[in-house]
């Protein structure tokens, strides 16, 4: 048994030594246990967040249920997103086709739930049996006059990246109907999902600088701001796997320009910060930002510090949704002594793998949508100590008796902007240092 | 009895589902079989959302492959995925048994599974192959229960021998916990039964710490286990609806699917004993009398005494829980042994409610509470957001269920008692019994506790002592 299959040889490297560069964008080889999702997935984790929105799957109840109340994105108003809402087809809609249902659903949903907009996810069969759900979108629009989305994700269109583009597609369409008034100078933040309250901290920050932040998209998003979106003077873009796109048309059309940032470890979010500044050239905003960038430097760094004397030493695997994110978790284990021996991600680019192969100490494992076996063969080979990745690689950590951070879309506490630093880091802190491995440490 | 259109107006879309899709539920069961990998024939999401389904309930690593559709295998059929699917699972996991479950896109546009498993077979004869399983599961028929019984049927019809008798018996469980099937072979041990127990994840979903990280966890029904159910002398079958839901919304396909126990029965001329759920003192005593019988033997001490300090127990606790009102949902076989075993303690299920739509959920439970309760609803295809907003009119004082109904317990500020599957909210689902004199036992204890902290909590005394 090989534990990288063939298919998959060029997907994988270590920094320093293979000359070829990482082959990633491909679709997962089949029989292998992707990590990934599906379109409609991609899709659906994007627009989620977006709080007084209907969000309708139109398909068998699976795709629904099993995205019911997913994200740990919160929202300070309305919480229609938490609901989840599915037409439910049965063995009689796929053969005579489910548009009548749909179309009732829609209906009784708006009049119920009173939503700004709605969204329907169109599903695989719904791809295969061929209802017209754009026509139904348009015509329940017409009657209950909100904008009524049909996101055209069936789930073997692609990969979860695919998924992303549809949802940001479907996002252009409501952005330019809005008008709320926006004051000079704004910025939308794109690709934060408000994870546990992560997007109200940046916007405190931004508000320090006197920023004024226009639409969140989408999390703690709302319809009237995200239609007003093309409003702003700027985007600011992380998790760029996801919202680039948006960004890209929102250029193409009126013009703003965007910027890549991101906010996870201190380097990383006071950039973010600074770029900000730098694009209104304004001084006075940039002298409250470097106010403020001290005042949490000063804060945070004595506990870092003491952090990093302890954990010296450990190695950490990182596997996670988009490669962005992995730059900025390798710089901030480095922070705080831990030095990053396997990287991955389910929908890394081949610029943000060069990066890593660049941050990287030689002989780190770079992979890009790996698989449980692979995953635990890297660990083991690379005697790393702490594994930080999702729901589905926290028991494979834990059966190799490696510690665990859960830093994907289901976390619960904030590991963003400046407080995330430090939550980031106890956290890491209390899974490597637990008095458990005692019992399970074979190595 | 009320006859129910319950909620004060009927939906067509399905609001907070109280089900899961059929896939899951042959899942688990595929978990449940030793050296087996399952593989879902569809795209990509399915196999990744149960995954992740499964292991923030179970906490264990849950690999299941997928075939991965493109749109080009949509359009051309599924063929050369599942080829390269199974090549790639046996180069990477080479497992004794690879389970095949069918999603409802390969469905819908008409995969054969055990023709693609034939042809495979036919092509690859001259090497040494995986034994293939396959249920097929779209999800647009029944529930995750019906495509569990699909998938213990199915498993069985394939693998059951023809042979003599033996003394041997069978048990289906039905989708239950670990911790109540390692229960469960503990009493057919003490019986001293030989048995064939199917599907068995106690291990497989519920491993001790690893030395060595096994790549398909150890544990589950041997293939040759499953083979002997065809010369058991008889089967126990859990359940009194089992996989009525999925046959009800089929309309494709007249042929009447059997439940293992009924396969065998018809096949094999294996007896079949029906019982419910063992949970509650009698459908726990049907279940040892039924044990009695097969084995010859009296019930062992051990569970005399088991039996003995539940209704000490029962004893002890009947006024903090009699007359209290209660929300109960679920899986349709689940919530009638729950109910079956609130109708011993005065708890009166104010709603009974199942994502289920056997038809014949209402007739269960009336035949087991004896019409004791005429107020009570019971609705079947039921959703939270109908039973969210039935709560206002029902005054109920504890929610029994799975982890999904929280946000209407928190809302009400009421107790939820967390049962059976899914459990995402609380740490120890393995673990959670519900079957037998013990883990009816532990259903009471947890039920009465939740009530007496409930009046603990909201008393403007703090009483340290009941």
């Amino acid at each position: 048994m090989d534990s990288i299959l063939i298919e998959r040889k060029n997907q994988v490297f270590r920094t320093g030594t293979d000359a070829q560069t990482i082959h990633c964008n491909k679709p997962s080889v089949a029989g292998s246990v992707s990590q990934r999702a599906c379109v409609f997935c991609g899709s659906r984790v994007v627009l989620y967040p977006i709080a007084d929105a209907l969000h309708i799957v139109h398909g068998p109840i699976g795709c629904a249920a099993y995205t019911w109340d997913i994200r740990g994105a919160l929202s300070s108003g309305p919480e229609i997103h938490r609901l989840s809402f599915s037409t439910d087809l049965r063995e009689k809609d796929v053969v005579f086709g489910g548009e009548t249902k749909l179309y009732h659903s829609l209906i009784e949903l708006i009049d119920q739930y009173k939503p700004k907009a709605a969204f329907v996810y169109s599903t695989c069969i719904v791809g295969v049996i061929g209802d017209d759900i754009e026509a139904v979108c348009k015509k329940a629009n017409k009657e209950k006059g909100i904008p009524v989305i049909p996101v055209q994700a069936p789930g073997f269109n692609g990969s979860k990246k695919d998924g992303y583009k549809i949802a940001c597609e479907a996002l252009a369409t409501l952005i330019g109907t809005g008008d709320l008034a926006v004051p000079e100078k704004s910025i939308n933040i794109l690709g934060d999902f408000n994870l546990a309250g992560e997007l109200w901290m940046l916007l405190e920050y931004y508000k320090k600088m006197g920023i004024h932040v226009n639409a969140t998209i989408t999390g703690d998003g709302r319809v009237e701001a995200i239609a007003s979106a093309h409003k702003a003077s700027l985007n600011v873009v992380q998790c760029s796997g996801s919202m680039m796109h948006l960004a890209k048309i929102m250029k193409d059309k009126y013009n703003i320009p965007m910027m890549k940032v991101s906010y996870f470890g201190i380097e990383d979010m006071s950039d973010a910060l600074y770029e900000v500044a730098k694009f209104f050239k304004d001084d006075e905003m940039m002298a409250k930002a470097r106010i403020l960038v001290r005042e949490e430097f000063g804060r945070l760094m004595p506990v870092l510090k003491e952090y990093k004397e302890k954990l010296q030493g450990k190695k950490a695997a990182i596997y996670v949704g988009g490669s962005f994110k992995a730059i900025s978790l390798i710089k901030a284990l480095r922070l705080i002594g831990v030095q990053t021996v396997v990287v991955g991600s389910q929908t890394g680019t081949p610029d943000e793998y060069e990066i890593i192969n660049q941050l990287c100490d030689e002989g780190t494992i770079v992979v890009d949508d790996s698989n449980p076996i692979e995953l635990s063969a890297f660990v083991k080979e690379t005697c790393a100590d702490i594994f930080i990745g999702g729901v589905k690689e926290r028991p494979i950590a834990y059966k190799l008796g490696l510690g665990f951070c859960d830093h994907n879309h289901e976390r619960k506490e904030a590991l963003a902007g400046y407080e995330g630093m430090l939550n980031f880091a106890k956290e890491i802190y209390a899974t490597a240092m637990s008095p458990v491995w005692q019992f399970t440490r074979q190595r | 009895m009320e006859a129910v259109k319950s909620p004060k107006k009927t939906f067509v879309s399905t609001r907070n589902a109280c089900k899961l899709c059929a896939p899951l539920g042959a899942s688990v069961v595929f978990k449940g079989i030793k050296g087996c990998l399952p593989m879902i024939h569809g795209s990509q999401g399915c196999a990744t959302y149960i995954r992740r389904y499964m292991i923030s309930h179970f906490k264990e690593p849950v690999d299941i492959a997928s075939s991965n559709f493109s749109e080009e295998t949509t359009i051309f059929g599924g063929n050369r995925n599942f080829n390269t699917g199974i090549e790639n699972i046996i180069q990477q996991y080479n497992p004794e048994v690879i389970g095949i479950a069918s999603a409802c896109l390969s469905e819908t546009i008409g995969e054969d599974i055990p023709r693609l498993i034939r042809e495979y077979r036919t092509v690859n004869a001259s090497k040494a192959l995986p034994v293939f399983v396959n249920a097929s599961t779209p999800s647009y028929q029944g529930t995750h229960m019906d495509g569990f019984h699909e998938a213990v049927s199915s498993v069985v019809a394939n693998l059951a021998e023809c042979g003599e008798t033996g003394t041997h018996i069978n048990i289906f469980p039905g989708f239950v916990s670990p911790a109540d099937l390692r229960h469960l072979k503990d009493i057919l041990t003490d019986f001293g039964l030989d048995y064939v127990l199917f599907p068995d994840y106690s291990d497989s979903l519920d491993n001790p710490h690893w030395k060595e990280y096994q790549i398909i966890p150890e544990g589950g029904t041997a293939v040759s286990e499953i083979k002997r159910t065809g010369t058991a002398k008889a089967s126990l079958e859990f359940g009194y609806i089992l996989n009525l839901g999925g046959i009800n919304s089929r309309i494709t396909e007249s042929k009447a699917a059997f439940t293992a126990a009924q396969w065998l029965e018809k096949n094999r001329s294996v007896i079949r004993c029906k019982l419910g759920m063992p949970i509650g003192i009698n459908e726990t005593d049907r279940f040892f009398k039924q044990l009695e019988e097969l084995s010859g033997k009296p019930t062992p001490n051990r569970y005399e005494r088991q039996r003995g300090r539940l209704v000490d127990a029962y004893v002890d606790g009947h006024k903090y829980v009699f007359g209290k009102r209660a929300i109960v949902y679920g899986d349709e076989d689940m919530v009638v042994g729950l109910v079956a075993f609130l109708t011993e303690i005065g708890i009166e299920p104010v709603l009974v409610a199942s994502g289920g739509e056997s038809g014949i959920l209402k007739r269960e439970i009336e035949r087991i509470t004896e019409g004791k309760y005429p107020q009570m609803k019971v609705v079947s295809g039921m959703d939270f957001e109908s039973i969210n907003e039935m709560t206002e009119e029902l005054k109920p004082d504890i929610f029994i269920g799975n982890s999904k109904g929280y946000y209407i317990s928190r809302r009400l500020g009421i107790p939820l008692v967390r049962v059976g599957f899914p459990v995402h909210d609380r740490f120890g689902a393995q673990r959670l019994q519900h079957l037998g004199y013990e883990g009816t036992q532990q259903l009471f204890d947890r039920i009465t506790n939740a009530l007496i902290e409930y009046k603990q909590e909201h008393s403007p005394v703090g009483y340290k002592y009941i």
